[in-house]
């Protein structure tokens, strides 16, 4: 499917999404309280078919954190990027969309690693890559700690 | 000095002194010069990697450049068997405690170099960084430092006669004891 036609299907049950094609992929931007439907939607529709969540990251601006996904479709050769913003800084909460693609598991087990974002319904959400114990976020961009240099 | 002048003299000097007699001849060297010299000639390095200046001393390792030459063929796949650490790339906290158990595990007497930029001091990562330890001479002593991003092999080599070198002139027995 062309990114034309997506984007006015997804306008069909999302009106409230916004589009951006200036890259290589299709931008869908939301708020992360529409984050689930539209997944569900994205992966069980006939004419969609995202099958294949290649890539789960987030991105700290500061007044807000926005999680991306990278979608693909094996059966349709499309590929689409969601971008859910996450309104609360001091306290960011998503869906957790394992349940869709189990691969999103460690990747938003990375992601609340490093980003300390709540995944709701999560069935382990842990620290996948530091230790137990550490305090705070690295990747955010207000961390520090007694170790680090700043330049 | 120059280092193919260092190699020469290095390699081909046995410590000591041989007086010829009419039916043979003596030799007289200290005890401490003779072990330093066979110890200096056969060193065996650990097989320790973790980054890009793994890849030059690899590169060191193998046919090109040859360490063979020099005494360090025997690279060992366990600390217990090793005397020479190569810290060999950029050591992160959470590999920290790991390096040490390490070192620790090696048998004395056991030296390290320290290879690249990222073992000196954290190298590219010194600024802004919440996981790179910045310098390896926080967690375990070094003998040698080696800087580049990463050192060639040939810069890796000369680190390792300069080791050669430190060891001929140490007291040995007095080194196990302490």
């Amino acid at each position: 499917m062309a990114n034309e036609e997506l984007q006015s299907n997804i306008s069909e049950f999302l009106p409230s999404a916004t589009y951006d094609e200036s890259g290589e992929f299709l931008n869908v931007s939301i708020a992360s309280d529409d984050l689930l439907p539209l997944m569900k939607t994205l992966y069980s529709r006939s004419d969609f078919q995202f099958d294949y969540l290649f890539c789960l990251t987030c991105i700290d601006w500061k007044d807000h954190f926005m999680m991306v996904y990278h979608l693909l479709s094996k059966t349709h050769n499309h590929s689409i990027v969601v971008k859910a913003r996450i309104a609360d800084i001091n306290n960011p909460q998503i869906e957790s969309v394992n349940s869709i693609w189990k691969t999103a598991e460690l990747n938003e087990d990375e992601v609340y690693d490093l980003f300390g974002v709540q995944f709701l319904n999560h069935p382990n959400l842990r620290r996948l890559f530091l230790e137990e114990d550490w305090n705070g976020y690295p990747l955010r961009k207000n961390y520090t700690d007694e170790n680090m240099i700043k330049l | 000095m120059d280092i193919k002048e260092s190699v020469s003299k290095s390699k081909l000097s046995f410590p000591g002194q041989i007086h010829d007699t009419p039916d043979g001849g003596f030799f007289i060297t200290k005890l401490d010069d003779v072990i330093n010299w066979a110890r200096a000639n056969s060193l065996w390095p650990l097989i320790f990697g973790t980054s890009c200046c793994a890849i030059e001393m690899m590169s060191a390792a193998d046919a090109k450049y040859d360490w063979s030459r020099f005494g360090f063929e025997v690279a060992r796949a366990t600390p217990r068997q090793a005397d020479l650490l190569i810290v060999s790339g950029t050591i992160v906290m959470k590999m920290a405690p790991v390096l040490k158990l390490l070192y620790d595990q090696m048998p004395d007497s056991k030296y390290v170099i320290a290879m690249g930029a990222c073992s000196i001091s954290g190298g590219p990562f010194f600024y802004n960084t919440y996981s790179v330890v910045k310098g390896v001479d926080h967690i375990i002593p070094v003998d040698v430092y080696i800087p580049g991003c990463p050192p060639r092999p040939e810069a890796l080599l000369h680190a390792m006669i300069t080791l050669q070198e430190k060891i001929k002139h140490e007291a040995y027995f007095r080194k196990v004891k302490a």
